[in-house]
């Protein structure tokens, strides 16, 4: 049996997809979820083999949802108009299927993913990495423990490069993500977050001081103390950015 | 119609001025001894030719305003219409009056005086006109810039009253689907709200004010469709004073209000969710208060001004002139936004 799970936080919506299942005897729904908290969960429970997931839901969206799944599954998207997210979709989800849709349509993005199975499959986390958000990150979810946790971006203090993840350190410690660097440093205000390293993305609203070390090189002070190194272009994107 | 009455204004004293120069003529030609008839005559054909060569200098320029550098050939033609018009009364006056003795030699030598006189007199009327045919252009400029900015502004007025979600039709038709077959009469239910919704949002025109009972109405519909949506998790309490329903408001100010207080709602909190809107008379204010939880650990601050409020307040400062009339606060885990609607009688 295939394994599939809605997530969807209008019932009837998802009734939509169920009636639509109806026709796929090998198809087997073994949860449907409101929001993206049980989402998460029922992944993790079930591990399904496709999910339907809606973008627009309480509390955490349907991308971000994503990004707390490890592998996470094929993903076709239901959703009403969303311009910014479409480029992407066409990229690397197996379908997205714009609300309302025909049974027609649906049956065409089930065959399109029966399809794939045989080829190498599309790639839901680089879908995550290359989706251009429609402006800024506001904030950063993530997964601590089992419970998960909203992180406003003006709470972060610093991110740091760890191996495969980014450290997102603020005032209660630290979370990780699995991210890069690049994905960040584009995705947050360049006004606000300035990669000073390699390593390092600084938040400038908790910078203090600048001070200089032996030779060329110079260190940041934050005001929780911490000491975050300054690489010879990162000070000068620094200097840039405070206009000094 | 004022233009013709202020136009006939001018050619009574137009011939008025002429009537004095008339008289003053005459006057100064009895102090040279002529007689009565032979002053009047002079005078009247004298001044007739002046009225007759300033009239075509004051006509030709409302076709052709010469700008300051170009002001030579006003002052050519001024010249040219003057010589004419001596040369005519020489004529004129030699045919009239070339009888009476000493008349002719008198003719001769003032001629001078009197091209002076006609020159400056042309040359008085032209200045007046030129700078009446500016100020009025300046009236039409000014006039179009104004026509134009009022155009914008009813574009723009319309342009933000039809900003309809496109998210809650979409999603709205996407219900109807799922009922279709399983429901069918919620199904034909929900298609009549929403078309009587939509024809609510399209038959009222961008300015026109309706009262808060016809605003209300519609905005039941509106919620109707949300709780076939969200029927689960949404509640709404609305609290309205008996003397706010006949209060007037601009057409469809209060659904993108609650739309935006419904979405951030829905979207920031999990759960069931209570939207409340009361309504009450303040002085001369209609008063609009919507409530939604919302939790402010998590909370994008961009979020509650996204474009459901600042189109709103863009509508409310092209209608009213006034920027402080929506307002949002928040306290504890309730985003509260108000609205001030003046009343005019």
């Amino acid at each position: 049996m295939i394994k599939v799970i809605l997530i969807d936080d209008e019932p009837l919506a998802r009734s939509l997809v169920r009636e639509y299942l109806h026709t796929y005897p090998d198809i087997d729904i073994v949860s449907e979820c409101g929001d993206g908290f049980e989402g998460v969960k029922a992944i993790a429970q079930h591990q399904p083999d496709l999910i339907f997931l809606d973008i627009q839901m309480p509390k955490i969206n349907g991308f971000e949802m994503l990004e707390l799944v490890e592998n996470p599954p094929a993903v076709i998207f239901t959703t009403a108009f969303d311009e910014y997210a479409i480029q992407a979709f066409e990229q690397h989800a197996v379908d997205y299927l714009l609300k309302p849709f025909s049974k027609e349509r649906f049956d065409r993005a089930i065959q399109k993913w029966k399809g794939q199975q045989s080829v190498p499959q599309k790639n839901t986390s680089m879908l995550l990495e290359t989706i251009s958000h429609p402006e800024e990150r506001q904030r950063i979810v993530v997964k601590k423990g089992n419970n998960i946790v909203i992180v406003p971006v003006h709470t972060v203090h610093y991110l740091e490069a760890f191996d495969d993840y980014v450290k997102v350190h603020t005032k209660e410690g630290f979370y990780l993500k699995k991210k890069t660097m690049a994905h960040f440093e584009k995705a947050l205000d360049p006004k606000q977050f300035v990669r000073v390293h390699r390593s390092y993305l600084l938040n400038l609203q908790e910078l203090t001081r600048i001070e200089p070390l032996e030779k060329e090189n110079h260190i940041a002070l934050l005001k929780s103390g911490v000491r975050v190194p300054l690489s010879q272009s990162g000070y000068g994107k620094l200097r840039e950015v405070l206009g000094i | 119609m004022s233009k013709s009455v202020t136009y006939s204004k001018i050619i009574t004293v137009y011939l008025f001025w002429w009537v004095n120069w008339i008289a003053i003529q005459t006057a100064v030609i009895l102090g040279l001894g002529f007689g009565w008839e032979t002053a009047l005559t002079d005078a009247a054909i004298t001044q007739l030719i002046f009225a007759l060569s300033g009239y075509t200098i004051n006509t030709s320029m409302h076709s052709y305003q010469p700008s300051i550098k170009n002001m030579v050939y006003l002052i050519c033609y001024s010249v040219v219409l003057t010589l004419l018009s001596i040369f005519i009364q020489r004529w004129l006056l030699l045919q009239a009056l070339g009888g009476i003795s000493g008349f002719s030699n008198f003719l001769e030598n003032s001629l001078t005086l009197r091209g002076a006189f006609g020159w400056l007199m042309n040359l008085l009327i032209a200045t007046l006109t030129w700078f009446w045919v500016y100020v009025e252009d300046r009236k039409e400029v000014e006039k179009r810039k104004e026509d134009a900015a009022r155009l914008a502004r009813e574009a723009e007025l319309s342009n933000l009253r039809l900003q309809l979600q496109p998210h809650f039709l979409f999603n709205s038709l996407n219900s109807i689907s799922a009922l279709v077959s399983s429901r069918p009469d919620e199904a034909r239910k929900m298609i009549q709200q929403l078309s009587d919704f939509l024809r609510g949002t399209v038959k009222k025109d961008d300015t026109s004010l309706v009262t808060l009972e016809e605003e209300l109405q519609h905005l039941q519909l509106y919620l109707e469709i949300e709780k076939v949506r969200f029927g689960h998790r949404l509640i709404t309490d609305i609290q309205k004073s008996e003397e706010s329903l006949v209060l007037k408001l601009p057409s469809l100010l209060l659904q993108p209000i609650v739309e935006n207080a419904i979405k951030f709602g829905l979207y920031d909190t999990v759960g069931e969710i209570t939207i409340s809107i009361s309504t009450r008379k303040e002085n001369n204010l209609l008063l609009i208060e919507v409530k939604n939880p919302f939790d402010p650990a998590t909370a994008s601050p961009r979020q509650g001004t996204g474009f459901g409020l600042s189109s709103v307040q863009r509508r409310l400062y092209l209608i009213y002139f006034r920027n402080d009339l929506l307002s949002t606060s928040q306290s504890e885990n309730v985003f509260v936004t108000t609205i001030k609607i003046p009343q005019i009688s």
